[in-house]
């Protein structure tokens, strides 16, 4: 069974639809990635996956049709999502930030262990445990949007452009990171990126979006050869 | 001097009672940015509630307690039915939805129990355990009444995972709503949580003032006065301000204007605040991105 069906899915902002027809799957245990141009509808297909959009469509999340209910439902049934803009809770402590990932969790005993087990990924938010969130570098506000996402422990994980605005080698700190999450929990991913070399590295499964529609889709490596990537989003 | 302190304990009782309804009035503020013009009246209501099952025999705690269980539940179900409509319509439309909760509520208490002005008995004894000379037994008792409550408000905010929720949900609703929290009950606990904080502040405020339907008018324009003061998206800040508006309110109206115009402390403080320091004395500059 694919971790996620997605069928014919069409999203509107308003009277303006952003998707058309796009269809998709994602595999257990792997890292997929959405490919594109500025506008080309990667962050809407995430967001239509937790139904923060308005859809049409079918999409599929562990053998159960998600489409139509609400984001909280769909999150308890183990979908994380790290947004665009990290959505930190500024006014909150780093703790309660990780708590806040946890809330729909029925396990709360295990909660204080599993942010112990974040910070064997991210030992820099240990540091920062009991201060404002808000008062967080960039890219210690992606690790904790990253961080919290984990405390869900999920099933899927997506992930939208957790390079923006960070330093190339913070990014490349956090996508090594991100490597070794997927290997030791086995949390499938699917990732938005604008940085294309830097996510068909990470992923194994690949999908190219033009202007809401999927126009490529193949193993990760084998998009990376294609001739018309390579010149578009790769640019050599 | 004795004077001057008996003046200063009354304003402390009266400011915890300013305390309250500003805090209920940021709780709402904080998660919709809309100011309850209702609250006063909605806790005119609660307290017309105690009064009748007093005096329909109830022990004085039980009545207070059942009354505030019915406001938490009273502004639940005002949330759902009437708020929850308008959530993301124009302010205007907010503002016309709080207007006519008021006028509603104010009416009720006025249809249901007549406008005839009634004395609501106070729990506590006539006169003070501690500093009888400066300080009646109600007093001190609302005093510390009100107290409690803002320690049970914080310690809820701050320790369970509700009160967590709550504020996330006040702060980012989006990403609230993607940690799996159900937004909307939580804007929905919170006025709960605010109509019974505001009950809390009309029960204690009845014996000193008389019930009538329009206990809580004036009460709530001292409560605004002390959530500006202290900064609208202050919770503690509105606490403070409370406090601060309760005993300047009464110096000024024992030495300087005379006790009937003292509800223009309040005004002068709205006025003043809002023209002067915008944010409050404890409130953040919020800057937005456009």
């Amino acid at each position: 069974m694919n971790l996620l069906e997605v069928k014919n899915l069409n999203a509107w902002y308003g009277a303006t639809q952003a998707l058309f027809d796009v269809s998709f799957d994602l595999k257990q245990g792997g890292i997929t990635t959405i490919l594109g141009a500025n506008g080309a509808g990667k962050t809407t297909t995430l967001r239509s996956m937790c139904q923060t959009v308005k859809t049409s469509g079918e999409v599929v999340f562990l053998g159960d049709r998600i489409s139509g209910l609400a984001t909280d439902k769909i999150v308890r049934m183990g979908m994380a999502h790290v947004p665009d803009g990290r959505g930190t809770f500024t006014d909150l402590t780093v703790e309660e930030n990780l708590r806040l990932g946890a809330y729909s969790r029925k396990d709360k005993d295990a909660v204080s262990e599993d942010i112990e087990g974040v910070f064997e990924h991210f030992p820099r938010l240990k540091e920062r445990l009991y201060q404002q969130a808000g008062t967080l570098s960039g890219g210690e506000q992606q690790m904790l949007a990253i961080s919290r996402a984990l405390m869900l422990r999920p099933k899927l994980l997506l992930l939208d452009e957790p390079s923006f605005g960070l330093a190339p080698l913070i990014v490349q700190e956090i996508f090594e990171i991100m490597r070794n999450i997927n290997k030791t929990n086995g949390v499938s991913m699917l990732l938005v990126e604008q940085n294309a070399s830097l996510a068909l590295n990470l992923a194994d499964h690949a999908y190219l979006l033009e202007t809401g529609n999927v126009v490529l889709s193949g193993p990760a490596k084998d998009i990376r050869s294609d001739e018309s990537v390579r010149r578009t989003y790769l640019g050599y | 001097m004795d004077g001057f302190l008996l003046q200063i304990f009354s304003g402390l009782a009266n400011g915890s009672i300013y305390a309250a309804v500003g805090l209920a009035l940021v709780m709402i503020y904080q998660s919709t940015h809309h100011i309850n013009f209702a609250q006063g009246e909605m806790a005119t209501f609660a307290t017309f509630i105690a009064w009748s099952l007093i005096e329909n025999g109830m022990s004085y705690w039980l009545a207070f307690f059942l009354t505030v269980g019915i406001a938490f539940v009273g502004g639940l179900v005002v949330q759902r039915i009437f708020i929850r409509p308008v959530e993301r319509a124009p302010i205007l439309n907010n503002v016309i939805v709080f207007v006519g909760l008021l006028v509603i509520f104010n009416a009720m208490s006025g249809w249901i129990f007549d406008h005839t002005v009634k004395a609501f008995a106070s729990p506590f004894p006539t006169v003070s355990a501690v500093f009888p000379k400066y300080i009646s037994g109600h007093q001190l008792g609302s005093l510390g009444v009100t107290l409690a409550v803002l320690l049970v408000v914080y310690l809820f905010f701050r320790y369970t995972p509700i009160g967590l929720a709550m504020r996330a949900a006040a702060q980012n609703p989006d990403s609230a709503s993607l940690v799996g929290i159900r937004v909307s009950w939580m804007l929905a606990l919170g006025w709960g949580l605010a109509s019974a904080i505001g009950a809390v502040a009309g029960m204690m405020m009845a014996p000193v003032m008389f019930l009538d339907p329009n206990l809580m008018a004036g009460i709530l324009l001292y409560g605004f006065a002390a959530a500006l003061l202290g900064g609208i998206d202050n919770p503690w800040g509105a606490v403070i301000g409370g406090f601060i508006v309760g005993v300047l309110e009464n110096i000024l109206g024992a030495y300087v204007i005379g006790s009937d115009l003292k509800l223009t402390v309040a005004l002068v403080l709205i006025v003043g605040t809002l023209t002067l320091k915008p944010n409050g004395l404890f409130g953040r500059r919020v800057i937005t991105r456009v």
